[in-house]
């Protein structure tokens, strides 16, 4: 070995050395463990996610005792403005230089596709608690993604079964004209042909339309038994609103396929009581989810919507986990979180799957109308609990990121 | 049901009166832009947000004061006149003589920051307005249900456009304001008060857009971001009836109605960008815009 060679040896085995020397250091990197909260914060969904989760998780954070492993817990956010471009760039720039260690909130399914994309390179934790496709965990998983409080499948499943089996079998569609609205409405399509139902017609709205009514008209000249709303937020109301005007509510159903708590209290009970829908969480269910609520609506103004529930829920189970692990380290985490159940007011009967999906019961409601109404933030009566085997849909074995 | 061609008519027919019913809050809103453009030449991007403020006081004054829709729709007016009114002595006349795009951004401004406050304090997801009982209903039409609000939708916006047509292009006071922004020196030469003449132009104008903003509340949610997701169509609009012109406005807000409810039956998914096609072609075939007397 010439002496070139033994310089050389030499600069490798310090330099591993010190690596290993540095990643040793203490069990939390850079001695803290930091969570990003990723939303809109003043565009449509605003309050679906927004303030509300960033209020959420750092009730979790303190609920949990400020730290973690005797590391202090932090929370940054950052308003996404609904743009996938300013959300992963957001994320790249927390968890390269601010040593971020996961990102939770995360809303619009477009963003948190760009969002998760950068956290897997970087080998860090997606906490999704509002976004609705289920790519996350089945044609775009990924070893870090966690997906908490609800999906399409679920809450497709959970509304349109329900419905057809009672005898209503012709569907039509009016969806929002972006990815979410399609994939609402093909997962949807699926549950109505599995129980004999059929597709009687169908229309694309542009994301936010104000004015739904040709589409209510083409929808009423369809002679459709349930339309279906394959949409969110504002776009969900008007459309609603818009069909009770045109006397559509009186001859046919009309099913919200995702409606949130905030948009059932911007409808008129008049025309939106007695409508069922499906949720991963109602405030009002039993004490545990009422004091929790409390506490939320005392600190935020309003009631949690059920992502501000999950993202709660998935903190704590992500702080739990680190605690377990004896470590922030990714993949020594993520093992803990699939290991441990998660258990709490939120998550009831609850496992995380090892494609990183979290099945928990799900529920069945109806909104109240307005004499079955005490306050205004009495608004789901729920009729059922569907257990989350039934509601979501079976893992596919190439996400399956823990074989045994 | 009655076909033509292989087209159902009575479908045809329903989203024909749909458009126009849609065209009537185009040719409000581009009505208010046009005279505030025609007459001062301020291009107010705020009047999307002066519409949602329109929504938002009828909301409140319901809820907070018990003032219910008939009154709204004499008082909201006037509220957002005067604000509007206020805007244009506070901020906009400083900057009157520069360029046209000081008060373009101006406005602009105001419009995202007025947004901005109402998401924040009222939230995303907007407020149920009901429609007023003694228009609760319908009339069963061969063709379709017609609600009788969609139908005083119509009727009223006809009449108020029609009023401000005559006021403006018919009456004396009318000649004076168009006289006093051709020569504004000279008009103030026989004794005219122009600066009081062109505040209280710029107060119609967004009190216009507040009267759209009520007779919206019932039908559309009453959110934040209502004003921002009409005002780029109806921009396009003045601009397909030639910027400036009373009339024009008028005609060419109810007509894209129409065009876009033929839209929305033949291909839907085109419905969105039928009107700004419209506009590109327009613009190259008649740049001045349809009604337009100059480029």
């Amino acid at each position: 070995m010439n002496t070139m060679h033994k310089t050389l040896l030499a600069v490798a085995v310090a330099t591993t050395t010190a690596l290993a020397g540095f990643a040793q250091a203490g069990p939390v990197s850079d001695d803290k463990v930091k969570i990003g909260v990723l939303a809109d914060m003043g565009g449509v969904y605003a309050d679906l996610c927004g303030r509300g989760c960033v209020t959420a998780i750092e009730m979790a954070v303190e609920d949990f005792g400020g730290t973690v492993l005797g590391m202090p817990i932090e929370v940054v956010s950052a308003d996404d403005q609904l743009k996938p471009d300013v959300g992963s760039a957001k994320v790249r720039q927390w968890v390269e230089n601010e040593q971020v260690d996961a990102v939770g909130g995360l809303v619009s399914s477009a963003v948190v596709g760009a969002a998760t994309k950068v956290l897997t390179d970087n080998r860090k934790i997606a906490l999704i608690s509002t976004a609705a496709s289920n790519a996350f965990t089945t044609s775009a998983c990924s070893p870090y993604n966690v997906h908490w409080t609800y999906n399409v499948a679920a809450v497709a499943n959970g509304t349109v079964k329900p419905m057809v089996q009672s005898g209503k079998k012709k569907w039509f569609f009016i969806t929002a004209d972006y990815a979410f609205g399609h994939a609402l409405e093909e997962v949807a399509t699926e549950v109505v042909k599995e129980n004999g139902g059929e597709i009687v017609g169908g229309v694309r709205a542009p994301l936010g339309t104000t004015d739904f009514s040709s589409y209510v008209l083409q929808a009423q000249a369809s002679g459709a038994d349930v339309v279906a709303l394959a949409n969110a937020g504002g776009d969900t109301v008007n459309a609603l609103k818009t069909a009770a005007e045109f006397g559509l509510t009186q001859t046919t159903d009309v099913a919200g396929l995702l409606v949130f708590t905030p948009d059932a209290q911007a409808m008129d009970p008049a025309t939106a009581g007695g409508m069922t829908l499906t949720t991963g969480f109602y405030w009002d269910y039993d004490d545990a989810t009422r004091a929790w609520s409390k506490r939320f609506k005392e600190r935020h103004g309003a009631i949690p919507a059920m992502g501000h529930a999950g993202a709660y829920s998935m903190t704590m189970h992500y702080l739990k986990a680190i605690e377990a692990a004896g470590t922030d380290e990714s993949d020594a985490v993520m093992a803990k979180m699939k290991e441990m159940k998660p258990d709490d007011f939120f998550a009831r009967n609850a496992t995380l799957r090892a494609d990183g999906r979290m099945v928990h019961d799900m529920y069945y409601v109806q909104i109240k109308k307005a004499d079955e109404r005490r306050d205004a933030d009495d608004i789901f009566k729920v009729i059922d609990v569907i257990p989350g085997d039934s509601a979501y849909a079976p893992m596919l074995p190439e996400c399956n990121f823990v074989k045994s | 049901m009655a076909t033509f061609l292989g087209i159902n008519l009575f479908g045809l027919f329903g989203q024909l009166l749909v458009g126009l019913i849609n065209g009537s809050f185009y040719a409000l809103l581009s009505l208010g832009l046009a005279i505030i453009f025609g007459l001062l030449k301020i291009i107010n991007f705020a009047q999307g947000a002066m519409y949602m403020l329109g929504a938002f006081a009828a909301w409140m004054a319901l809820d907070y004061l018990g003032i219910n829709y008939w009154l709204a729709l004499i008082l909201v007016p006037l509220a957002v006149g005067a604000v509007g009114i206020l805007m244009e002595r506070l901020l906009i006349r400083p900057i009157a003589k520069e360029d046209h795009l000081y008060s373009l951004l101006l406005t602009f401004g105001i419009a995202l920051m007025l947004q901005g406050t109402f998401t924040h304090v009222f939230g995303s997801s907007g407020m149920a307005y009901a429609i007023p009982e003694a228009l609760q209903g319908g009339f069963k039409l061969p063709f379709m249900y017609l609600p009788a609000y969609r139908a005083w939708i119509v009727v009223a916006s006809i009449l108020v456009c029609g009023a401000t047509w005559w006021m403006i292009e018919k009456t004396r006071l009318g000649a004076y304001l168009r006289a006093g922004t051709e020569n504004a020196q000279l008009m103030q030469a026989f004794g005219i008060n122009v600066p009081l003449m062109v505040t209280l132009t710029f107060g119609f104008g967004v009190g216009l857009a507040g009267f759209a903003g009520v007779m919206a509340a019932p039908v559309y949610s009453v959110s934040p971001d209502m004003g921002s997701n009409l005002l780029i169509i109806v921009f396009a609009i003045v601009v397909i009836g030639g910027m400036g012109s009373i009339g024009g406005a008028i005609l060419t807000g109810l007509g894209m109605g129409i065009v876009e409810g033929l839209t929305k039956y033949f291909y839907p998914e085109a419905s969105s960008t039928v009107i700004f096609l419209v506009m590109v072609i327009v613009l190259l075939l008649k740049p001045a815009g349809l009604f337009g007397k100059e480029a």
